[in-house]
């Protein structure tokens, strides 16, 4: 078994990013994950990598997107505001397929928000693309710390695999809890050759190459609009039939599933824990991949069971693609941030609470 | 009628780093003078091998795939932020930007300054025609106090919109810049002095020194509303008068 270790969810992603090859991090700080930087900033130099701490978000996804055109194995991590400033960079990537890992480590609200606490309001802008230009990108949400180490691994090989920048999703809650963390390096299988990186042309047989403008980019948009979102299309839909993941826990035998995703999927692990106890029959649905979103899984389990409460630390924009996979067919009910403890930026949706909206549709 | 029997010599031809693809500039425009500069540079450096080029957005948007060399295409403003990475992973490689006025001078300001104050070992050839071309003829941080422009339709007026942005003196203040000078190519001297400021930007970037930063003064007739001809004597006239030409730092170490 691998070395076992006593981290946070930061720093899991740095490690986890590190264990998997990936030598060279932009970034600029923002809370709650300026950890992730830190660490990077101490290890990289030490294993030949480079760290480069960026004068703002917008600068950290162009170097970003430099680095992939490099045909490294690039990240970078930021929080909320600091995603917002990232969307044009990621249109960008995305038009040039470029791959990459980003990290976003959610706060509350829009805007300043509550400053750097805990928050799962960019559900909505991850999954559905804040940026100009309908594109994709693969969304992973751990639950734990160990989760966001593996994920990140699967995420560095599934932007390779697919040539598409993959998000990490965390929170303030997963990101600044610590756990034992084993540091197991996973193996996904081979990976296609970068051949189309820049690094000179005379490492590469005299080619040249033109990225984002030139025709040994499969896809590439000076082909046409129609060739380049065909490309994308089938690139999307293999993402979709192949990559959905996902968790239940007691959900086979459910009379009430409940739906949440990250740190709100904890809390309701809990509360599902607490009902069983009672009597209650719930069950636990935890998308892992927000994008690609496994509907067809959530629709059986909601059918199943006859009965859904979503739970997300949002106003409600999860339970969106939750009510799109069940298809009214069963009742959706949704906690918000409203089952929060407080109304201050600390307040948090305990299994508590959840389990008194359990009880109240059973 | 016979025809007379004329003997022929090639005296000139396409340098052989300039791709077959046609140039997309108005007639008159200085960028394909200097795309042939560039192409001339690169080929007697000896450096096309593991050079890698990224050009902004506007006019020299299509450059990229004008060069036989590794050249990819940024969003506005934001080359120096990629060229930092590619650089940083590629140590060994000679990694420029192409940028204009409006890419380097208004929306990148910000990425271009930062890129210097990182102290990256970056070469920037920077493209003055004191205008927005690509958009049709906008008023850029360079146009001159009292240009018309179709953004300012009654001239430039300095109380409302500033003074134009001398680029190559601000870098030349800044303690990472090994080489900073001022060209044209409007007269072949002066395309001989640009050439060996280019080469000498490119070789503070090799030799390990530092940035390496060269401003183009680049004839656009169609937004100074001139002829070919007369756009030369307006930088002559007008742009030489606000932006003298020359070299404002040249060092060999940076302590």
């Amino acid at each position: 078994m691998a070395e076992k270790v006593f981290i946070d969810g930061n720093e899991a992603v740095a490690r986890g990013a590190i264990q998997t090859g990936c030598k060279h991090f932009f970034g600029y700080p923002i809370t709650p994950q300026s950890e992730i930087a830190e660490y990077m900033s101490r290890e990289l130099p030490q294993i030949g990598g480079a760290f480069v701490q960026s004068e703002c978000e917008g600068a950290s996804i162009y170097m970003l997107y430099g680095g992939a055109l490099a045909g490294a194995k690039v990240m970078t991590s930021t929080s909320s505001p600091g995603f917002s400033l990232m969307q044009e960079g990621i249109s960008y990537i995305s038009a040039a397929q470029a791959p990459c890992v980003i990290v976003n480590v959610m706060r509350m609200g829009p805007g300043i928000g509550t400053g750097g606490q805990q928050g799962q309001t960019d559900y909505r802008q991850v999954t559905k693309g804040g940026g100009h230009g309908a594109y994709r990108c693969i969304v992973l949400a751990p639950s734990s710390p160990q989760e966001t180490f593996d994920l990140v691994q699967r995420a560095f090989y599934l932007a390779d695999k697919y040539r598409i920048a993959a998000i990490v999703l965390t929170d303030f809650i997963i990101g600044r809890m610590a756990e034992p963390v084993e540091l197991r390096t996973l193996e996904f299988g081979p990976l296609p050759e970068k051949e189309w990186a820049l690094k000179g042309k005379g490492g590469k047989g005299g080619r040249c190459d033109h990225p984002a403008g030139a025709p040994r980019f499969p896809g590439d948009l000076s082909k046409g609009i129609i060739t380049f979102y065909m490309h994308l299309l089938d690139k999307y839909q293999r993402i979709a039939e192949s990559e959905v993941r996902y968790d239940t826990y007691l959900a086979d035998d459910a009379t009430l599933l409940v739906a949440a995703y990250g740190s709100s999927a904890r809390m309701a692990r809990s509360a599902v824990n607490m009902a069983r106890a009672e009597g209650i029959n719930a069950g636990l649905f935890r998308p892992i991949t927000l994008w690609p979103f496994p509907e067809e899984p959530l629709r059986q389990a909601a059918l199943a069971a006859g009965k859904v409460l979503v739970v997300e630390d949002s106003p409600g924009e999860f339970v969106e693609d939750v009510r799109f996979a069940v298809q009214g067919r069963v009742p959706v009910h949704l906690l918000g941030l409203w089952g929060r403890h407080n109304e201050r930026g600390g307040g948090i949706i305990y299994p508590e609470r959840i389990l008194e909206e359990i009880e109240k549709l059973t | 009628m016979k025809e007379k029997a004329i003997a022929k010599e090639k005296v000139c031809g396409r340098p052989r780093l300039r791709n077959l693809m046609p140039g997309i500039t108005c007639p008159g425009c200085h960028y394909g003078i200097i795309i042939r500069l560039l192409c001339e540079v690169i080929d007697e450096m000896g450096i096309e091998d593991n050079i890698i080029g990224l050009a902004g957005v506007g006019c020299s948007y299509a450059w990229p795939m004008t060069f036989d060399i590794d050249f990819g295409s940024c969003p506005h403003g934001r080359a120096p932020a990629m060229a930092t990475a590619i650089k940083r992973i590629h140590p060994e490689s000679v990694v420029f930007t192409v940028q204009g006025d409006g890419d380097l001078g208004a929306i990148g300001l910000g990425c271009f300054m930062n890129a210097l104050l990182r102290g990256e070992k970056l070469t920037t050839i920077f493209l003055n025609n004191a205008g927005y071309g690509m958009t049709g003829g906008q008023m850029a941080p360079t146009t001159l106090p009292g240009m018309r422009t179709t953004t300012t339709p009654y001239g430039r007026d300095p109380k409302t919109t500033g003074y134009p942005l001398h680029a190559a003196e601000l870098v030349a203040t800044m303690k990472s810049v090994a080489y900073s000078a001022r060209c044209t190519v409007h007269t072949p001297a002066n395309y001989q002095r640009a050439k060996r400021a280019t080469k000498m930007a490119f070789k503070k970037q090799i030799d390990g020194i530092g940035y390496g930063f060269v401003e183009f003064l680049s004839a656009c007739p169609s937004v100074w509303g001139l002829s070919p001809v007369e756009s030369l004597q307006f930088i002559e006239e007008k742009m030489l008068a606000e932006f003298p030409l020359g070299e404002f730092k040249n060092v060999d170490s940076i302590d």
